[in-house]
């Protein structure tokens, strides 16, 4: 509380903010589920969320409530269950590891309000086949403000991989903060990917914070089929040498949605590697925002990053706002970051009308072309394959379009 | 850029390379004194200094409210942080707003040139007096808060081409100065273009009328030389429909301890189907090597294509400074006009530079390119900041930028800050940025063939900057290659 009042919540004075109103989203009444009211139903009896041909074990988080029905996992290799628990369990490594990211006001509000949240934790040298996998559920019936929390742990030569999936069952305005915290001890490998399947009045602020350390690898990968307003504030600090990042990002966007990514890549230790990929198609009056910086310090020489963000304006109204930007403090490296907005490209439609494709088919063709790059980048080959199917479907039938649970319209379960 | 002409009539009895590593060896050549009689005003700054500077250039009525009008926002105004360069908060009073290096005026009222002065641009290579100059140049010599003397006048007025101080100006042409000054750059748009709009002294105003080529370059060369004092120079170039021009500007200051302070406006308006070149070679005193002294250049340069296929080209060579604070823009109104943006910014030593371009498409099917290469040495650090703004009128407009950095030294500092707003969906924008050092294969390929370190790498940075030099015009070119290797000196092994 004493940081959120001494830095005030962010402005669009602020560079970092200077696309997104943080004002304006946290404007609203909203309520807080201060008195932890039981939830009235069982998420893993109304929502599914899966991922076919992927072995995955799923913990709901509704509101801002982990969901009493998940099944802790503490097998002395693999902790995943609520930080409240663990926070009891191991209360030495929660005093370690929690809320030492060194965040914003953002990071300070929720810290202030969060209740609980997950924690994944993978012991020294164990790899976990299953993907983990963290639903969170926006509910209620009223505007509410949900404080989400994820601290992971990954250690020596420890591997995970970790599937968050953010989806809406209201109708109802409604706002999110979330703070994710992963440490990569020496050797891990952690692939974590978000996917944003939400709604128009479902906004999130997210702040994300990995700490890379020896050798460790980390596939970052963000992607943004639907939402209101949603910040992402991603930072990835390279603390040891050899490590390496891949970042991939996807944002498809419509209506009035605002979507900004605000990423920083700090490599602070020798001989690392960061390749950063966002794409954004734009429809509607949609605003897109996109500001990713390498900062490349004095001690860490012979770093390579690369840096692409491309971007596409499909209607008149939307609108794109881009910031690559490198920082170096080092003379052995090799940086570049490239960046696009445009269209699609006429000669590719001419030739595709030509064999017969229809105009709204070879649109859509080449919009899933280009968002197919980001996709392509995603190891996990079942969670690659149902994202192209998501993707598809979003481009094709719009909203909403994950098509296996009730909440979709698909299979009941 | 005369020098290099009065030097090529040298025998030329030194290979390339001796020449180059003869020039690499100097230092800041310019930075000596002139021992003139100075008319110089009490530091400080209040509406007082402001109405004085006016009624010493004997301005009108109009000129002195637009002065007080932007002393007063100036006083509302903060210095902005916000640049990647570490600039102190300047003691705005304990500046002099106003030298006259003149003297004082002969008996007969006209005002004389002093003998010292006019060898102190013979010293830096530009000679007034005509006879001695090359044709082809035009110059408008500025030193400290006046115009000393603007050659070829006459010539070009036959012409109608008016290339004069812009005191003079205002009094010869009111009405062109009067609708044009702060047409391009506003009084309130930023904390040192309400400082300038407040104290501005001399600078040179150019009108080109409609469908005139202009036969010859137009130059100014700026010279700071009485101590505790700053610069604070204003041009303004008119390019009527279907005319051309284009414009040098060069400057220097003598080596000081303290820094001084230059805070310059430059606005160009480009009618119709008119263009206009201007090329810089900035070399003011960088500092000396432990970072001490040195001038603090922070400029408003920007430019109006105000007419239908309008064209305007800047082309920079950023050397001298210790902070350079400099973003020359392009606002493309005029449908079809085109801009473009060349630029090569070294700094060596302590120097530090955030420099870069604003590109604002508000026409439709209008055309940019920005080709930026910054060389970081020694301590310094280097920053491109650029705006690529594409309005949602701006249909079937392109930009393409690239920003490419060289680092020459693990303590100095490359950085790129490029800000791109897109708001419509027929237009395209690319921009990519390199950063990296020279490589070694590059190195040991010139030294197997006998090229020393310091060489090769004078040989590399003119070739990764070729790009840009080629923009300039040819007497520049010469100058620039020069510079760069001057300014890189002590930067390898």
């Amino acid at each position: 509380m004493d940081a959120l009042i001494a830095s005030g919540l962010p402005t669009k004075k602020d560079e970092r903010y200077k696309y997104t109103d943080i004002a304006a989203a946290l404007e609203p009444d909203f309520g807080l589920n201060l008195s932890r009211l039981p939830l009235s139903f069982d998420p893993r009896q109304t929502y599914r969320c899966r991922v076919p041909g992927l072995g995955s074990r799923v913990h709901y988080v509704v509101g801002d409530s982990v969901a009493e029905s998940n099944v802790i996992v503490d097998d002395g290799r693999l902790f995943v269950g609520p930080m409240v628990e663990f926070a009891q369990r191991y209360p030495d490594l929660f005093r370690a590891y929690y809320n030492k990211v060194e965040g914003d006001s953002l990071t300070a509000l929720n810290t202030m309000l969060v209740q609980d949240g997950i924690v994944i934790r993978v012991a020294k040298g164990c790899k976990v086949d299953d993907l983990l996998q963290i639903v969170n559920l926006s509910v209620g019936n009223v505007p509410m403000l949900a404080n989400r929390r994820q601290l992971i742990i990954m250690e020596q030569g420890a591997e995970a991989s970790i599937l968050c999936c953010n989806h809406s069952a209201t109708g109802c305005n409604n706002l999110a903060t979330e703070v994710v915290e992963g440490y990569l001890a020496n050797g891990s490998h952690l692939q974590y990917y978000s996917v944003e399947e939400t709604s128009d009045n479902c906004n999130l602020l997210n702040t994300t914070a990995f700490m890379q350390h020896e050798g460790s690898n980390l596939e970052y990968g963000s992607i943004t089929l639907n939402s209101g307003l949603l910040r992402r504030s991603v930072k990835i600090e390279f603390d040891g040498s050899n490590a390496q990042t891949t970042v991939s990002g996807l944002v498809l966007a419509h209506g009035t949605s605002h979507i900004d990514n605000n990423l920083l890549v700090a490599h602070n230790a020798p001989l690392c590697r960061s390749d950063i990929l966002y794409k954004y198609v734009l429809d509607g009056s949609s605003t897109g925002a996109f500001a990713g910086k390498v900062l490349v310090n004095a001690q860490a020489q012979k770093t390579d990053s690369q840096e692409t963000n491309a971007n596409l304006c499909v209607s008149p109204s939307a609108r794109m706002f881009t910031q690559p930007m490198l920082e170096i403090y080092a003379d052995d490296v090799k940086c570049n970051h490239g960046s696009t907005v445009g269209q699609l490209d006429d000669t590719a439609l001419f030739y595709m009308a030509q064999r017969g494709i229809t105009p709204e088919e070879g649109r859509l063709l080449l919009q899933q072309s280009f968002a197919w790059d980001v996709l392509q980048r995603i190891d996990l080959l079942p969670l690659r394959q149902r994202l192209i199917h998501m993707v598809e479907e979003r481009f094709r039938r719009g909203i909403g379009a994950c098509g296996d649970c009730v909440m979709c319209g698909g299979n009941e379960i | 850029m005369l020098k290099s002409r009065v030097k090529s009539q040298e025998p030329r009895v030194k290979n390339d390379n001796t020449f180059v590593r003869d020039v690499a060896n100097r230092d800041y050549e310019y930075g000596f004194t002139t021992d003139v009689e100075t008319e110089v005003i009490e530091c400080g700054l209040s509406e007082e200094v402001v109405r004085l500077i006016s009624q010493k250039k004997g301005e009108p009525d109009w000129l002195l409210d637009f002065r007080l009008k932007a002393f007063r926002h100036w006083q509302t105004m903060e210095q902005p942080s916000w640049a990647h360069v570490e600039l102190p908060l300047i003691d705005y009073q304990a500046i002099s707003y106003y030298a006259d290096p003149r003297g004082r005026k002969h008996k007969s009222g006209r005002q004389e040139i002093d003998p010292e002065l006019e060898k102190t641009f013979d010293k830096l290579g530009i000679p007034l007096n005509e006879r001695l100059a090359l044709s082809g140049v035009a110059v408008d010599a500025v030193m400290d808060s006046v115009s000393v003397k603007t050659t070829f006048k006459e010539k070009l007025a036959e012409k109608g081409i008016i290339f004069c101080s812009i005191s003079e100006a205002v009094g010869k042409c009111p009405q062109l100065v009067r609708q044009y000054l702060g047409s391009v750059v506003n009084y309130r748009d930023n904390f040192f273009a309400a400082l300038n709009s407040a104290v501005f002294s001399d600078g040179s105003f150019v009108y080109i009328p409609k469908g005139v080529r202009c036969p010859m370059e137009l130059s100014t060369y700026f010279r700071i030389n009485a101590i505790n004092t700053g610069q604070f120079e204003r041009t303004l170039i008119v390019c009527d429909e279907g005319g051309y021009v284009s414009y040098l500007e060069g400057c220097t200051a003598p080596m000081r301890d303290e820094n001084q302070l230059h805070a310059a406006i430059v606005e160009i308006v480009v009618q119709k189907d008119a263009e206009v070149k201007y090329s810089t070679v900035q070399n003011w005193y960088p500092g000396d090597k432990e970072g001490k002294g040195g001038v603090y250049n922070l400029v408003t340069t920007r430019g109006l294509l105000k007419g239908e296929r309008s064209r305007l080209s800047w082309t920079q060579v950023e050397t001298g400074s210790a902070i350079t604070w400099k973003y020359p823009s392009c606002i493309l109104q005029g449908d079809d006009s085109i801009a473009e943006f060349y630029s090569v910014a070294v700094t060596n030593n302590h120097q530090q530079a955030d420099t870069g371009t604003k590109m604002v498409h508000l026409g439709r099917n209008t055309r940019s390119t920005i080709v930026s290469k910054g060389i970081s040495a020694g301590h310094s650090q280097n920053s491109y900041r650029g705006l690529v703004k594409m309005s949602d009128k701006a249909g079937g407009s392109r930009n393409y930028s690239s920003c490419d950095s060289l680092l020459l030294s693990d303590t100095c500092g490359a950085h790129t800050f490029p800000y791109i707003d897109v708001n419509n969906d027929s237009s395209v924008v690319e921009h990519e940025a390199t950063t990296s050092k020279i490589s070694e294969e590059q190195l040991m390929y010139c030294n197997q063939r006998g090229i020393p370190p310091e060489e090769a790498v004078a040989l590399i940075v003119n070739g990764y900057a070729k790009d840009v030099l080629s923009k300039l015009p040819m007497e520049f070119a010469v100058e620039a290659q020069k510079l760069l290797s001057v300014s890189l000196e002590g930067s390898v092994g």
